[in-house]
């Protein structure tokens, strides 16, 4: 067994939510830096070079690169020898949000009711999805999500006959209806398989990847490739004001299915899209 | 794109009929901010026939709710948040004087019969671009409900806020006009 202390745990969690929402991944950068040297439109371009600019100014001025600075969404992979001691996990995640939200000058956005809509001021609950595994680590993944581009997302409980072709259909459907909100280039996650709930939690899983990177199965890298191609098609561009650049990537995640199911998700990421890990 | 062209707030029916759907624009003035929560406590004031907390005549409201500003600073980061949530408001606010809107992604059909009846027009700025667009913004003010944290309404004063004109007091629009030359069947 290991102990980990809560107070440490909250500490890490403290600086990712600061460290996600001021520093653009280098995928993201480069992906950005690509499309720019390809699209075809004067405004799609001078939106790149803003959206290039501003995460300079954000990294260097230590300001959130977005004032949306989101749900805090984790992913923690739990060493099965790990004990957490003085808080449960999730109460030490939690504090950690409430500590990183408060001195990184992030911007509170959570209600604490969906209806009656009273700020919690603090930025918490977070969402926390625990997976466990063998060995010693803890590893938190936080990826806070814009309320803009979670707004476009969408599950479809598709039947077994619609296919590939049913699932593709979909996505570039519900990417084309998204249009301007999301903040494109976006990144398109997508989840096939599961249930109802896990669909759409593998298409949010699928964001974590970084920008560029294909799924393992070759048979999903070449859907990942051809749905980007059609999205791009689209001419929706960089903000939606058009271009060729209206995605930066798409991912899709799979897990099996009932007989009679074909569960879809896309979950929509705005170009702002930050993940940040620690292994304790 | 072209050269941008400079417009001073409050805006005057000649200036908002000479902008048009792709132009580059930089703002200079005071601009009010606004989003879900304060537009809902608006449009309720309006209902009940009572005047607004500010005075919009010949103003464009900033669909913004802002990061925290660092001590020493006007405003924390500062871009624009989702127009469509505000197509039900925005007539409304047309209709007593305002002069337009500054957010993101594509109106409706009824903001944009509100933008032509009521010489109005929709702007936008680059969403995600928040740490960029805060360094025109050389002041901000709250004016109205505080207890809304960042969607209360402030007073910006901006020198040269970056948006481009997305829809117009004519009947253009940007997005079906970007999507008609891009997008390839």
């Amino acid at each position: 067994m290991r102990e980990i202390a809560a107070p440490i745990i909250s500490e890490q969690v403290a600086r990712l939510c600061i460290d996600a929402n001021y520093y653009l991944g280098a995928d993201v950068l480069s992906a950005l830096e690509e499309a720019l040297a390809k699209e075809e439109s004067p405004t799609g371009r001078a939106i790149l070079e803003q959206i290039i600019e501003n995460a300079g100014i954000a990294r260097e001025g230590e300001f959130p690169m977005c004032q949306d600075t989101g749900f805090a969404v984790f992913f923690v992979e739990l060493g099965q020898e790990v004990v957490v001691t003085g808080q449960t996990l999730e109460e030490a995640i939690t504090e950690g949000v409430r500590k990183g939200y408060g001195e990184g000058y992030l911007r509170k956005s959570i209600v604490s009711d969906p209806l009656q809509r009273v700020n919690t001021k603090d930025n918490t609950p977070p969402v926390i999805w625990i997976e466990t595994k063998p060995g010693r680590e803890l590893k938190i993944t936080i990826a806070p999500k814009g309320g803009g581009s979670e707004n476009m997302s969408e599950v479809a409980m598709l039947t077994p006959s619609d296919g590939a072709e049913g699932i593709k259909n979909f996505v570039v459907d519900k990417v084309r209806r998204a249009g301007s909100n999301p903040c494109p280039p976006i990144v398109v996650g997508v989840g096939i398989g599961g249930t109802f709930e896990k669909v759409a939690w593998l298409a949010k899983k699928s964001l974590l990847r970084p920008v560029g990177d294909r799924n393992p199965d070759p048979f999903y890298a070449a859907m990942e490739l051809e749905l980007l191609e059609r999205v791009n098609k689209l001419g929706i561009g960089p903000q939606g004001l058009g271009g060729r650049t209206t995605a930066l990537d798409v991912h899709v995640e799979v897990f099996p299915c009932h007989i009679a199911s074909l569960p879809a998700a896309v979950n929509i990421q705005c170009h702002a899209a930050r993940h940040k890990s620690v292994v304790i | 794109m072209a050269e941008a062209i400079r417009i001073t707030t409050p805006l005057t029916d000649d200036v908002v009929k000479k902008l048009r759907a792709g132009d580059s624009v930089f703002i200079t003035g005071i601009i009010y901010t606004g989003r879900d929560a304060a537009h809902k406590r608006m449009v309720d004031l309006l209902d009940k026939g009572e005047p607004l907390p500010v005075d919009i005549a010949g103003h464009l409201i900033y669909y913004v709710g802002p990061s925290p500003a660092r001590p020493g600073k006007p405003i924390g980061s500062a871009g624009p948040t989702t127009s469509g949530r505000m197509n039900a408001y925005a007539p409304r606010l047309l209709a007593i004087g305002s002069k337009g809107m500054i957010g993101k992604g594509e109106m409706n059909a009824k903001v944009a019969e509100a933008l032509q009846s009521n010489c109005g027009v929709y702007l936008v700025s680059v969403g995600g671009a928040a740490a960029l667009i805060a360094k025109s913004i050389k002041a901000s003010e709250i004016v109205a409900w505080p207890e809304l944290g960042a969607e209360a309404i402030a007073k910006l004063t901006v020198v040269d806020f970056p948006a481009v004109v997305a829809q117009d007091c004519h009947g253009g629009n940007i997005y079906q006009e970007g999507i008609a030359r891009y997008g390839i069947k």
